[in-house]
């Protein structure tokens, strides 16, 4: 494999020594990757910057700290969720999932209705006494 | 149950296994990332001697002496509480289970504290840590183009190592301040901190000099004065008058919006333009990872010349629970040869309480303290002027609990 997000000359580190590729899946697509790489670091050899969305939002996120301490680069390998793309050492034939959106079962669905501060509660409360 | 459990591989826990071998201790070195050497990894920069420090070989160096002396060390464990027992018996609570010692060394070492902008959840904005370890390590490119938000030691020498590896950079400018970035968007404090690495810079600040005239030349920097085109170090634009309110893009980083600011950092109107980037790097500096000593109960203090909260120690690297013990950058952010000279130190006073009748262990243990002392004023890169102040009062603090 070869492309040129990998630094293979480097002026005082030297020369990039040959590694095994390895292959693997990231959502569904086959990538490749060599032994000693970590999951971040394959996929962003492949141009990949996205790992996973914001559970809620859905908003896109990538690394940030790179060494395991932001938790930003959650995503799923061979079915366990929350692994650390940037801790986690790529192997051949890992199957990688992104982090998707989750259902909010605690969501209000009742935005209009609820009180929003004490004095609306208190508002609110008085209005069904009087109700009854 | 193991002698001493040691978190952390850098370079502190690295000395420190080292040394707990050499007096045949049964040792257990974790760490979570995928190989050892921590911080000390990514570490490559020029010495005024004109060495290369390549925290790659010098990882190497540790590994080897530790490997000869059959030093056990297990990468990919996350070591995520610490438990006392009773006297000198400890559970250390891991991803892979629990492990069992007698004495433990937290050396975990520095995480680097977050100046947001808004924007700064976009993929392709990263730590300047992040882009170090990915360029030195993995050896990927993060970007075709970027910025670095926030100029100090570690962003500077970063920089600096991006551009050898050939990882294009526009320039390196301070964050809009808000309520968070307060100190990284201030002018006149960034200027002191850039201050205290003018004699690293090669080209642009030795042709004004040696050491000796540095300080000259800083002041010829002074922020009133600060050029607008920026102060070029390694040929790349340091602005310390320009700053970044926002970084854009729809799914990932696109470009960011800059404007002029006064030397207080205040936005100047009309200033405001966009840089079409990639990557943009955040550096905020380092500060001590000290959650492991927070939940095992060690008693902590804010000292802001060791760059924030960290466990009451002394310098033998005891800390005020018996058989517990810290060395490296948890101790206050120094270089990594410092925290290596303190992991000597904190394998020593560990040996010295199982070893009997080995007297010279207590004379080794004095020279190593001196080795730090040594170490710290000859270093390259001071991260924060006064140090040793620090260091004296964490010192101080550790007498006033112990003997109350």
């Amino acid at each position: 494999m070869t492309n040129n997000r990998r630094i293979v000359d480097h002026p005082v580190l030297g020369k990039l020594s040959d590694r095994k590729e390895i292959t693997f899946t990231y959502d569904g697509q086959t990538y490749t990757g060599y032994e000693g790489d970590t999951i971040a670091s394959a996929l962003l050899a492949n141009g990949v910057r996205t790992l996973r969305v914001h559970e809620e939002s859905g908003k896109p996120r990538g690394i940030y700290c790179n060494i395991g301490h932001c938790f930003e680069c959650r995503v799923t390998v061979n079915n366990e969720t929350g692994v650390r793309a940037c801790l986690t050492e790529i192997k051949d034939q890992m199957v990688v999932e992104s982090g998707r959106v989750l259902p909010s079962p605690l969501a209000s669905t009742e935005h209009d209705t609820l009180p929003r501060t004490y004095a609306e509660f208190v508002k609110q409360q008085e209005e069904e006494k009087g109700e009854v | 149950m193991y002698d001493v459990i040691i978190v952390g591989a850098g370079p502190a826990g690295l000395s420190a296994a080292i040394t707990c071998r050499e007096w045949d201790l049964h040792v257990l070195v974790i760490d979570e990332f995928v190989k050892p050497g921590g911080r000390l990894l990514g570490q490559l920069h020029e010495e005024p001697n004109g060495e290369w420090w390549n925290g790659i070989e010098e990882t190497k160096q540790l590994m080897d002496k530790a490997e000869s002396l059959n030093t056990d060390i297990r990468c990919g464990i996350s070591a995520h509480h610490l438990e006392k027992v009773k006297d000198h018996h400890f559970i250390v609570h891991t991803n892979k289970g629990n492990f069992e010692a007698k004495n433990l060394l937290i050396a975990t070492g520095a995480a680097e504290t977050a100046a947001p902008v808004p924007g700064w959840t976009l993929p392709g904005v990263m730590s300047i840590g992040a882009a170090q370890v990915m360029t030195n390590v993995h050896r990927v490119r993060v970007g075709e183009k970027g910025i670095v938000i926030g100029v100090n030691v570690l962003s500077a020498a970063i920089a600096r190592e991006l551009q050898l590896a050939g990882v294009n950079l526009h320039s390196m400018m301070l964050p809009a301040m808000n309520s968070v970035t307060k100190e990284h968007a201030h002018p006149k404090k960034v200027m002191d901190g850039l201050s205290r690495i003018a004699h690293l810079a090669p080209s642009a600040f030795l042709r004004f000099g040696s050491r000796f005239t540095k300080s000259d030349f800083v002041r010829k920097l002074a922020t009133q004065f600060y050029p607008k085109s920026g102060v070029k170090m390694w040929g790349m634009p340091i602005h310390l008058r320009k700053a970044v309110t926002e970084i854009n893009g729809k799914d990932r980083v696109e470009s960011v919006t800059v404007f002029d600011i006064t030397a207080d950092g205040k936005l100047i109107k009309g200033t405001e333009r966009r840089i079409e980037v990639d990557f943009v790097c955040i550096a905020g500096g380092l500060y001590p990872l000290a959650e492991l000593a927070a939940v095992i109960g060690l008693p902590f203090q804010y000292l802001e010349e060791l760059g924030g909260h960290v466990p009451v120690h002394n310098k033998k690297m005891e800390t005020p629970i018996d058989g517990v013990y810290v060395a490296g950058n948890i101790t206050g952010i120094e270089s990594a040869k410092v925290a290596r000279a303190q992991g000597t130190v904190a394998g020593l006073s560990i040996a010295k309480k199982h070893v009997d009748g080995k007297a010279d262990l207590d004379y080794r243990l004095l020279k190593a303290i001196e080795q730090v002392k040594t170490i710290r004023n000859e270093a390259t890169i001071q991260f924060h002027p006064h140090i040793s102040e620090g260091r004296e009062k964490i010192e101080q603090a550790f007498r006033r609990i112990v003997h109350s």
